[in-house]
Parts: structure tokens; sequence; C-alpha cells
């Protein structure tokens, strides 16, 4: 089907995408990579009078590491597309993750269009980037006609398809914070085909000490609910050295924890036991990668 | 040309120029032309193929600025000043077919030919990026794009003789 009509704003900077906003508020929509937005304009599932184009603002075209008093930080702007950010070198090499995350977002060709900022204002359950800033602990900035604002990811995402950023706001920019010390994260999924939504995806980040110990394990899980879902599983793998961590309590954990549902590509059951099965992969992933980041470092 | 969608009076145009396959081309479209309608109703470039238009099925896949795009995901105002390919600007400069289009046939990696566009413009800019792929890297090369007739199997043995050919064409080439 073909989209209804609207008319079309192309701002060159965030000033004016934001006064456009303010001006049009709930008439208006932002249009990023289209990825999302325009299946559901065809589809005329939303007929929005107004669209601001995003593309053009070269401000928000950023992706870089950049240092805060609390470590690293990936920042993302809102015209960085999925594969900038996955082919960025220094970003991979800080944050691994990232790109573990992004090659299961679809595929190559809607991560050259798709923005990460975009995929996380869409919110949508299946969702990788929201999974990953939440697994972080990152934030996003927005910006409106009225001043700045900073979202943690635990106020972001309030629902399916639904964030706390309201009508008149823009995302300007995300940041997924560096976790310090040694690292290691997997992401997992299960698919009906390669690059489609996730029937259930698991990512793990483990934080490991000097002697091998892991200190820190949490999982991120997507299509679990209406949110991405996060649990803590440090004491459930134990303080054991981290080749011996007990991935099975893990994963018996995560499958008490969610309370997934049925629906055409799978069951609520199927789902809970995927859950668990891909939590024990993800965090045995997520050893063997911090183990292989140790040997890169003894290396050099 | 007459545009296919009716434009209501209140429904303001945007003169829209793209360089298609070299060539500087120009429409003036309603914003709500998607780029895969004006390639094919606007500018009569009727290669490119539209079959979900919800960015599923990867028929209409072109190149902008290189990179591969669904174009029923995209306004065609969005592009404006933009250099695209069409499965019209994979051919051979000389008019023959490109090793990419000469490897389907041979392969028989087309029935009806209803996905091959979206599939030649796909593994065009595919073999471009990684000249040498396996079997299994053919294969997720072309997860994006869905065919109802081949089963693929043949059309992951063209994209295999297609980097066959293109390496043969190289060495052939002078210089
Ligand atoms: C075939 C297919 C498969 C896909 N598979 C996956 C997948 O497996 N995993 C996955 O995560 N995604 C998947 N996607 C979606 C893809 O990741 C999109 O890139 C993403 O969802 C939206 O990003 P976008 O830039 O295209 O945003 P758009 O489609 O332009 O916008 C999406 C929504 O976010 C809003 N928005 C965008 N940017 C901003 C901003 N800066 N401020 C405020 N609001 C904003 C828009 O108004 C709109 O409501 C798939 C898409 C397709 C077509
Ligand atoms: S027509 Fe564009 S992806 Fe199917
Ligand atoms: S050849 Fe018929 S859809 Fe692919």
């Amino acid at each position: 089907m073909k989209p209804s009509g609207f008319a079309y704003h192309r701002p060159g900077t965030v000033a004016d995408a934001v006064a456009l906003l303010g001006e049009h508020g709930p008439e208006a929509k932002v249009l990023a990579g289209g990825q999302s937005l325009v299946p559901l304009l065809n589809m005329r599932l939303a007929a929005p009078a107004h669209l601001v184009d995003v593309n053009r603002i070269d401000e928000l075209d950023v992706v870089r590491v950049a240092s805060v008093d609390a470590g690293q930080v990936v920042r993302v702007g809102a015209a960085a597309r999925h594969s900038r950010v996955e082919h960025d070198p220094l970003v991979h090499a800080a944050l691994p993750l990232l790109r573990q995350a992004l090659v299961l977002v679809a595929h190559p060709t809607i991560r050259h269009r798709g923005t990460t900022v975009g995929s996380l204002a869409h919110a949508d359950p299946a969702g990788e980037m929201p999974a990953v800033l939440a697994l972080l602990g990152g934030s996003v900035t927005v910006r409106s006609q009225h001043g700045q604002r900073e979202i943690r990811a635990a106020d972001f995402v309030t629902g399916p398809m639904t964030t706390s950023v309201r009508a008149d706001e823009l995302v300007t920019e995300a940041s997924f914070p560096v976790p310090p010390g040694r690292t290691g994260s997997a992401w997992v999924e299960v698919a009906r085909r390669a690059g489609d939504y996730a029937v259930c995806g698991v990512g793990v980040l483990i934080a490991v000490d000097d002697d091998d110990r892991i200190r820190q394990a949490r999982a991120a899980l997507v299509s679990m609910g209406p949110v991405p879902v996060v649990v803590d599983l440090t004491d459930a793998v134990g303080a054991a050295p981290f080749d011996q961590a007990d991935w099975a309590a893990a994963a018996r954990l995560v499958t008490a924890r969610v309370e997934p549902d049925d629906d055409i590509h799978a069951t609520a059951a199927y789902r809970r036991q995927l859950a668990g099965v891909l939590t024990a992969r993800a965090g045995r992933g997520a050893v063997d990668h911090a183990a292989t980041r140790a040997e890169a470092r003894a290396r050099r | 040309m007459t545009a296919m969608t009716p434009t209501g009076p209140a429904e303001s145009l945007h003169e829209v120029t793209l360089t298609v396959n070299g060539v500087p081309r120009s429409a003036s479209v309603p914003a709500r032309r998607l780029l895969s309608d004006f390639l094919r109703h606007d500018l009569g470039l009727t290669g490119t193929h539209v079959g979900c238009e919800h960015g599923v099925c990867g028929a209409c896949t072109v190149l902008v600025d290189g990179e591969t795009i669904r174009s029923c995901l995209q306004f065609a105002v969005m592009h404006d000043g933009a250099e695209v390919t069409t499965v019209e600007g994979c051919a051979r400069g000389d008019g023959e077919l490109s090793a990419v289009q000469r490897a389907f046939g041979e392969c028989h990696g087309l029935q009806c030919g209803f996905c091959t566009p979206g599939f030649v413009t796909t593994v065009t800019a595919y073999l471009d990026q990684h000249p040498d792929p396996s079997e299994a890297e053919a294969r997720e090369a072309i997860t994006g794009n869905l065919c109802r007739c081949t089963g693929y199997q043949n059309i992951v043995a063209s994209v295999l003789r297609a980097a066959q050919l293109r390496r043969e064409e190289r060495e052939e080439a002078p210089g």
C-alpha cells in the first residue's frame, strides 16, 4: 500500500528540528532511517501530518568514543546508521557488545539505512538496541525547545513501542557506557531466518577480576515481554573462576524470571525454555570472549 | 509521465533530482512518493520490482551512493541529489550482461524472475566488498532477499559462479 500524504520537512540543524516538533507536536513524527516508520506508513498503521527528516542534520551524524569521569562512553548521534556503528573500529575495540548485537539486527541492507537511535526510539520489544542500552545502564539525550534532558535506560522504554520521549522532543544521542575493567560479552539469538526479529535473544556481560573470578554477570533479553528484561546473574553463577561458572544455575534463574507471551512464531513455554538455553550459551560465549580479550592484551 | 497515486490539491510537489545509473533525472512528486515508485512510475525504470512494500522481500533493492537499500522504505524526496544504481545500471558499460547477470542465467538462479533485480543489485554490491565468498558466506549474503520459486540452491550457486566470472574478468583485463 501507499502512505497517505504528509508535509515534509528537512531541517539542517537540531534547533530547527525541535522548533518543528514544538510547532506540530503529536501531529509530527521524526523520520530517521525509515526502516520501521515507513512500513507503518505504507500499511497506513500511522498517518502523521508532518514528517521531520533528520537525515541531513550533520551535527547528529556522529559516532565516537568519549572519555568521561567514570571512564569511557560510546556516543551515537541520531543520524548515525547501524552499519556505521557496527564497523567503527574504535567503537568495536572499546565496546565489542555493540557489534555482537548489531550483526543480528536485520540484514546489512536494513543496517545501511536504519539508525541506532531510531531503533531505540522505536522501542520494539524484539529490538536489540534497547536491550543493549539497558544491559549497559546507558542513557539517551533528548532535546526540545524548552531544553535538554537525559533519560536513563531504566526510565526510557515504558512499554511495547513506547518510550518516555515526549512528542515535542528529539532524541539527539545515545550513550553506551563502556564497562570498566576486564569484561567479556556475547549475544545469541534464535530467529526464524537469519536477520529476522528474534524469537528470543540474550546478551550476557561479565566483569572479571584479576584472579579470573566473575565479579559481576548480567543478562538482557529481547522478545521476552513488553520491555527489555535485565537479570543480574552474579549470585547464580557464583564466585568461581570464570571457566567454572555455573551457567546452568543462571539459566534456571532466567527461566523462572521471564514472562513471555504466545504468538504466531512461538509458544510462551518454548520462549521460556529458549531464554534459559540461550542465557547459558551467551554466558559461555562471554567467558570465551573475556579469555580471548585477555590473550590479545597479553600478546600486545 | 502520469503519477500512480492521485495527487490531491493540498499536496505540494517537490522537485527531486537523482543521478540514476549515471544520468541526471528529475521529476516533481509529492513527498509521499516512495523511491521505488519514483523509479518505476516517474522515471519509467521498471526493472526495480516491488513485492511486499514493507522491507521484507528485497525485490526493490537498489544502490544509493554505493550501498544497498530498500527503495520501498524511502521517500524519493529524502534522496534529492543522490547517486542511484538500479538493476538497469548493473549491466556492463558495453551493454553486455555483467558477470552477476550471466551467472544467474547459467546457473538457473531465476525462474519467474520477479525477485531477480533485488538479487542482482544485492549480489553485485556484496561481491564488490567480498570478492571470494565461501558457500556459507554466499548463502548469508542473500538472507535478506526472498525468492518464491528457486529454493535458493541455484541462487547460491549463481553467487559463487559470479565471483568466479569476476575473477576471470579481472585476470583477463589488460594491465
Ligand atoms: C526487514 C526488517 C527487519 C528488521 N529486523 C530487525 C531486527 O532484527 N532487530 C531490530 O532491532 N530491528 C530490526 N529492524 C528495524 C531496524 O533496526 C530499524 O533501523 C529501526 O527499528 C528504526 O530505525 P530507523 O532509523 O529506521 O527509524 P525510523 O523508522 O525512521 O523511525 C522509527 C520510529 O522512531 C522514531 N524516531 C526515530 N529517530 C528518532 C529520534 N532521533 N528522536 C525521536 N524519535 C525518533 C520515529 O518517529 C519512528 O516512530 C528491521 C527492519 C526491517 C525493515
Ligand atoms: S518491496 Fe521493498 S522489500 Fe519488498
Ligand atoms: S524466481 Fe520467482 S521469485 Fe525468485
